[in-house]
This record gives C-alpha cells, sequence and structure tokens, in this order.
C-alpha cells in the first residue's frame, strides 16, 4: 500500500498535498535566501504564522474525521488540541533549567512563586523529549478512549453529546485556571527558551517547526484517508448514516466511534504539541469552549467530510481572523457568525462542495469513490 | 437519589454483576428443540401493551409465516428478538442454549439471526455492492476491518447476490438512488451475504411488482430448510404462495396457529379481520 495507492481517486487531496508541498519548500527558501526588503522575501514571524495555520488545519482533519465521517459532533476538541499543547508546554518548561527569573534548576519559575518545594510527580519524565512526545499522544487519547467509552456505552448520541463534550472542555478550562493543579494557572506555560536544544527564537528553529507541522498535517491526511478508505471507514460512514442499521449487521458501534474518537484526539494533541512552540504559550483559554465550536465552524465552511475541505477551511477562516482582528478587531466573532449562516444555507458542503459541484458538470469518473456526504442530519 | 437507586440496582445481592458472570458462547444448539423460543413475553409502552404473553417456537429449517392486523405487535415481537426493544418479562431462546435477553444487537446478529425491516433501510451514500460488503458475514473487529479485503470468496458471494437479488447492472449505483422495489431487495440480498440461520423478514413484498412478489417467495421457499425464516406480511396472497405453517397475531399475542386454510376458517381470525 503506497501513498500514491492511498490517494488514487481523491482529487482534491492530491491537490492539497501538492501545494502543501511546494509551499513547505518555497516558504523556508524564500525566507532564507532573499533579503529583508525584497518584495518576495517572507519574513519568519509569518513563517511561523503560517505553521500554526497548519497545526489549526491538522486539527480541522482530526474534526472532519468524527464529525464528517463518523457524524459526532464533537464540540470538544479544543480539550485534545489544548492538552497536547500543555504537553509540549511541559517539555519546553523544563528545558528552561535554571534560565528562569529565579534562576530554580528544579523548578519552573510559576512554583517558586507559589512557594512550591518539590516538582509534582505528574511533573516527573517531561524533561525527556521522547517521554513529552508520549504524552503529547497518550493524554488527549487517553481521555478521549475513557469519555467516548462512557458516552459511547451508554448510547449518547446527538445533541447531548455536544453538549457532553462542551461539558468537558469547560471542566478543563476551570480545572487548569486553578493555581493548585499545578499547570501555571490562568499564566500557563510560556517564556519559553529551547526545544532540543535550539533556540525558540532563531530562525532555523521556526523554519523547523513550520516544517514539521507541514509533515504533520500531510501525514495525518494520509492516515486519516486510509481510514476513511478502508472498510473500516465505510462502516464509519454506515454508522453515520444508519447507526442502529450497523449494529443489526453485527457491527459493535460503540467500539468503532470510540476508536476513531481516540484517533481523532491524538491527532488533535499532536497538532497543539506543535502550536505551542510556535506561539510560544499555552494557557487556560486554550480549553475555552468556543474555540471548539470555532473550529467546527472552519469544517463546516470547508466542506465535511472531504478531510480537504478541512484543511481549507482552517487556513481560510484563520487567515481571514488574522486580517480582519487587525482592521476590526471586535467584529470577528460576528463575521465568523454570519460567514457559518451563509455558508450553511447557501454552500451546506463547504467551499468543497463547490469544486465538486463545478467536477461533477464534465463527465464523471467511476473510479472516483468518494460518495456526496450527507450533510443534512448526519450530525444529530 | 438517583445515583443512590443505581448504586442499589448494581449491588443487588440476589444477582451477580454482569461483568463477572461469563460470556455466553455464541453457539447454536437446535438439537433437542426449536431454533427460537418465545416464553410468556410482555412488553409495554407507557401502559400499552403491545406484546402480551406472546408464546413461540420456530423450529429449524421451518418457515413460518406471521400475519395479523396493523398494530398487532409483529414488528415489536422482532425487535425483540434481534434485541432492539427489551421486554419487561418473558424468556426468549435462540437453539437451547442462547438466551436472547442477555446480548447486544450486534452479538445477537454474529450468533446467526438477520432481519429485514418493515422499512427498508440500506446503507444510503454506500453502493450497491458496498452494501453487501457490510452485511458480508466474518470478522466484524474494528481493526481487522482497517485492514480487510474482500476475498476472492467473498467477491464472487457478492456476484452471486448481485444475481439473486436483479441488481447486477446495479452494482456501483448509490444505494439511496434505488427505486423501493430495489431496496427491498437490496436488503433481502444483505441478509444473504450475512448467511443467517435464522430470518426475520418484516413486509417483503410491499412496493413490489407481481412479477418482483413472485420471485421474492421463490426465494424464500429456497432458503427455507437450510434456514429458518419467519415472515411478516400483510398481502394475503403472497402468504399463501408460500406458507405451510401461519401464526396470527392479535394483541400482542398468538390468536390462532396453523395452516393457511385452518386459519383462515377459524371463526376467531374472521372475526379480527372482518372487525377491523
Ligand atoms: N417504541 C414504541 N413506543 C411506543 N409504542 C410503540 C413503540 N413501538 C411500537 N409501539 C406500539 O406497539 C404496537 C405494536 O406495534 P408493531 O409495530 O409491533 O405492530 P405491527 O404488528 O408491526 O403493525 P404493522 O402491521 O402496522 O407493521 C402499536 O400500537 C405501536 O403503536
Ligand atoms: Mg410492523
Amino acid at each position: 500500500m503506497t501513498i500514491a495507492d492511498i490517494l488514487k481517486g481523491d482529487r482534491g487531496g492530491k491537490t492539497m498535498l501538492l501545494v502543501l508541498l511546494i509551499v513547505t519548500i518555497a516558504v523556508p527558501v524564500l525566507n532564507q535566501t532573499l533579503p529583508a526588503g525584497h518584495p518576495w522575501h517572507i519574513p519568519t514571524y509569518m513563517v511561523t504564522l503560517l505553521g500554526k495555520y497548519l497545526t489549526y488545519a491538522l486539527l480541522a482533519v482530526a474534526v472532519d474525521l468524527v464529525w464528517g465521517y463518523l457524524g459526532i459532533l464533537s464540540l470538544g476538541h479544543g480539550a485534545f488540541f489544548a492538552l497536547g499543547g500543555y504537553a509540549m508546554g511541559m517539555y519546553l518548561m523544563r528545558q528552561i533549567g535554571d534560565r528562569g527569573v529565579y534562576g530554580n534548576a528544579e523548578l519552573p519559575d510559576f512554583m517558586v512563586f507559589l512557594n512550591w518545594t518539590e516538582l509534582p510527580w505528574f511533573w516527573y519524565g517531561f524533561d525527556m523529549f521522547w517521554f513529552a512526545m508520549l504524552m503529547v499522544m497518550l493524554v488527549p487519547g487517553l481521555l478521549a478512549f475513557i469519555f467516548g467509552w462512557l458516552a459511547f456505552r451508554s448510547r449518547v448520541t446527538g445533541v447531548y453529546l455536544s453538549i457532553m463534550t462542551q461539558a468537558l472542555t469547560y471542566a478543563l478550562l476551570l480545572a487548569f485556571f486553578r493555581n493548585e493543579m499545578g499547570f501555571g494557572g490562568n499564566n500557563g506555560l510560556t517564556d519559553f527558551k529551547d526545544i532540543l536544544g535550539f533556540s525558540l527564537q532563531a530562525d532555523a528553529t521556526r523554519i523547523g517547526l513550520f516544517v514539521a507541522s507541514a509533515v504533520a498535517l500531510a501525514a495525518g491526511y494520509i492516515a486519516c484517508r486510509y481510514i476513511v478508505n478502508s472498510k473500516l471507514g465505510r462502516i464509519t460512514v454506515a454508522i453515520r448514516d444508519a447507526e442502529s442499521r450497523t449494529r443489526f449487521v453485527g457491527y459493535r458501534v460503540e467500539h468503532y466511534k470510540v476508536w476513531i474518537f481516540t484517533f481523532s484526539a491524538v491527532l488533535a494533541g499532536i497538532a497543539g504539541a506543535l502550536y505551542v512552540p510556535q506561539v510560544g504559550i499555552i494557557n487556560p483559554g486554550e480549553f475555552s469552549p468556543i474555540n471548539s465550536i470555532e473550529l467546527v465552524i472552519w469544517v463546516a465552511i470547508g466542506g465535511r467530510a472531504t478531510l480537504y475541505g478541512a484543511i481549507l477551511g482552517a487556513i481560510l477562516v484563520n487567515y481571514g481572523k488574522t486580517v480582519f482582528t487587525g482592521l476590526m478587531p471586535d467584529s470577528w466573532l460576528f463575521m465568523l457568525g454570519a460567514l457559518f449562516v451563509l455558508v450553511t444555507l447557501y454552500l451546506p458542503q463547504g467551499i468543497a462542495g463547490l469544486f465538486r459541484h463545478f467536477k461533477r458538470k464534465q463527465p464523471t469518473d467511476p473510479a472516483d469513490g468518494n460518495p456526496a456526504p450527507v450533510t443534512e442530519g448526519g450530525a444529530a | 437519589m438517583s445515583v443512590l437507586e443505581n448504586v442499589r440496582t448494581t449491588m443487588r445481592r440476589d444477582q451477580t454483576w454482569s461483568i463477572v458472570t461469563p460470556k455466553q458462547k455464541l453457539e447454536l444448539n437446535v438439537t433437542t428443540g426449536p431454533i427460537l423460543y418465545l416464553e410468556d413475553v410482555n412488553v409495554s409502552f407507557d401502559g400499552f401493551k403491545a406484546i402480551n404473553n406472546l408464546n413461540l417456537a420456530i423450529d429449524a429449517g421451518e418457515l413460518r409465516c406471521i400475519i395479523g392486523p396493523n398494530g398487532a405487535g409483529k414488528t415489536t415481537m422482532m425487535d425483540i428478538i434481534t434485541g432492539k426493544t427489551q421486554p419487561d418479562s418473558g424468556r426468549a431462546y435462540f437453539g437451547s442454549d442462547i438466551d436472547l435477553l442477555r446480548l447486544s444487537e450486534p452479538e445477537i446478529a454474529t450468533a446467526g439471526i438477520g432481519r429485514k425491516f418493515q422499512k427498508p433501510t440500506v446503507f444510503e451514500t454506500h453502493t450497491v455492492a458496498e452494501n453487501l460488503e457490510l452485511a458480508m458475514h466474518g470478522n466484524k473487529q474494528v481493526w481487522y476491518s482497517l485492514t480487510a479485503k474482500l476475498s476472492g470468496e467473498q467477491q464472487d458471494l457478492i456476484d452471486e447476490t448481485l444475481h439473486t437479488i436483479g441488481l447486477v447492472e446495479h452494482y456501483g449505483k448509490t444505494s439511496g438512488a434505488l427505486s423501493h422495489g430495489q431496496k427491498q431487495w437490496l436488503e433481502i440480498g444483505m441478509l444473504l451475504v450475512q448467511k443467517p440461520h435464522l430470518l426475520l423478514v418484516d413486509e417483503p413484498v410491499a412496493g413490489m411488482t407481481h412479477q418482483e412478489m413472485d420471485r421474492t417467495a421463490e426465494l424464500l421457499t429456497s432458503l427455507a430448510g437450510k434456514h429458518s425464516v419467519v415472515v411478516v406480511e400483510h398481502d394475503m396472497d403472497f402468504v399463501r404462495s408460500i406458507a405451510r405453517r401461519v401464526t396470527v397475531l392479535h394483541q400482542g399475542s398468538v390468536l390462532a396457529e396453523g395452516s393457511m386454510d385452518d386459519v383462515q376458517n377459524n371463526p376467531k381470525v374472521v372475526e379480527v379481520y372482518l372487525g377491523e
């Protein structure tokens, strides 16, 4: 099974990955080889901004897998993203060593400030990169597994499930705000210095993180496409469209749901881990329920159940956000809301649906195994 | 309060927890008795008794027709057998060993009970062939299905089934685009590839033409013998064309049972049907 096999018939995905490849090569080259005044020069802050968008795109792909293909409207994926981010943040805190304000090599600054004398047990091991990376995947994955196991086994679906996911992220928001939790309270984790010994301020490190984000996005996309194309993917869609019918042909629906949900949470965690070193901070605000709702809107705008639509939506909306919060800081949420309503009304299959609409005008290719998604009702 | 109640039910001394009781073996045993056995089953919905002391036994290899006026409880009976509805009391056995009331829908399906629904339900966004692939008997575990490929044998079964249900030309068509009758056929096909021991078929010929009905009759009679088949149907001509033994349900219990002629001449049955 080669990558070409996996992407067979996935025109949107191939185009998307090709563009991603070009950008991943061009951006560092334009940043490094051209002088600062040159019109084609890409400043380093822009490289990092693009890297941030790519981590959002990976998060959106994770959401599309559970929402678009499994029909679970998760309004809590921001929590998995943030947990991955915190795991990375803890590693970055340990990398500071004795260069903090208090010069304490044993304890991060905020712990010294709180008069703590020793490192809490759950910080053990985070000075090792491999351990932190394991936690980046394990913590969101385990939480999703337990949450999913309880919720799906009790057959909670639709709006109730969405509300529970909101409650999950809200509960974590409140918990992480508390200083006693040991994650820096409302300031979160920040003032990072190095990653793997490389300075986070250095151009090369920033380019490295940007490239790593692009690679993670491509790998995540291909993994999701592989799942979606497999029989597992067809069962997933069957569950989305006719859950109880799927049970009657012998599938244990809750097992399927829990594994897809967990995998998606792991992807979200990885996205969060790549996000944190690029923005330089992780705080409880990342758990805020509105974040999780926003990212569902990215997917809706890009087009559900296409995967590449999620990438498109995440990047376009966040670019729009960057531009418009610069111009009119207070209007962004209203604009996002309006955009969401307009897309739901006039483009129910999102931007990707628009492409497909034009494509359908041409003679259709029976080998293209992408059935049109059912946008209506699948979530509820 | 409800937490306390939950704890109480969980801690009841007269029963063991479901997690410590050994998992049932899902092996069908029909050497000593019927393949399906319902005893004193009761179901009520908000006080309305949909199933009322229902007793029913289906023999291995039998083709049984179940008739009864609307609301008699025919579909509800299938819901109980397939694990969709939990009865208030009673027993339901598949073979002599498998207690259906302790199993979930997928476990019952895996044990060998297949069902065709009254309202045809197929996987609408999947193609006809994919619907058959999904319903195919075999390993249905998550990790297995990630890498599962159709074996030659399975592909042959799909081709053969497509022939049987007359949808060969439509194999690549999205099943949501099929006509009502074609969906009925597809669902019958899904039942066939599932290779169940017992087939529960709820109103198979609704929306079918006369020729299609004849073919369905032929198919169902040919299945009996190797499989056991329970057919619920309103169309009396159809029932007469396949029936050997007929059970009449009325208000959730058995009103009469016997050959088609017996049943039709039964005064109680006549009254129920004419009284409508
Ligand atoms: N989930 C439910 N909640 C409440 N009432 C129900 C439910 N399911 C069935 N009923 C009621 O139970 C009775 C039996 O219904 P059932 O569907 O089994 O009848 P049926 O014999 O299949 O009828 P038909 O020939 O119309 O399909 C009906 O009066 C129905 O309204
Ligand atoms: Mg019915």
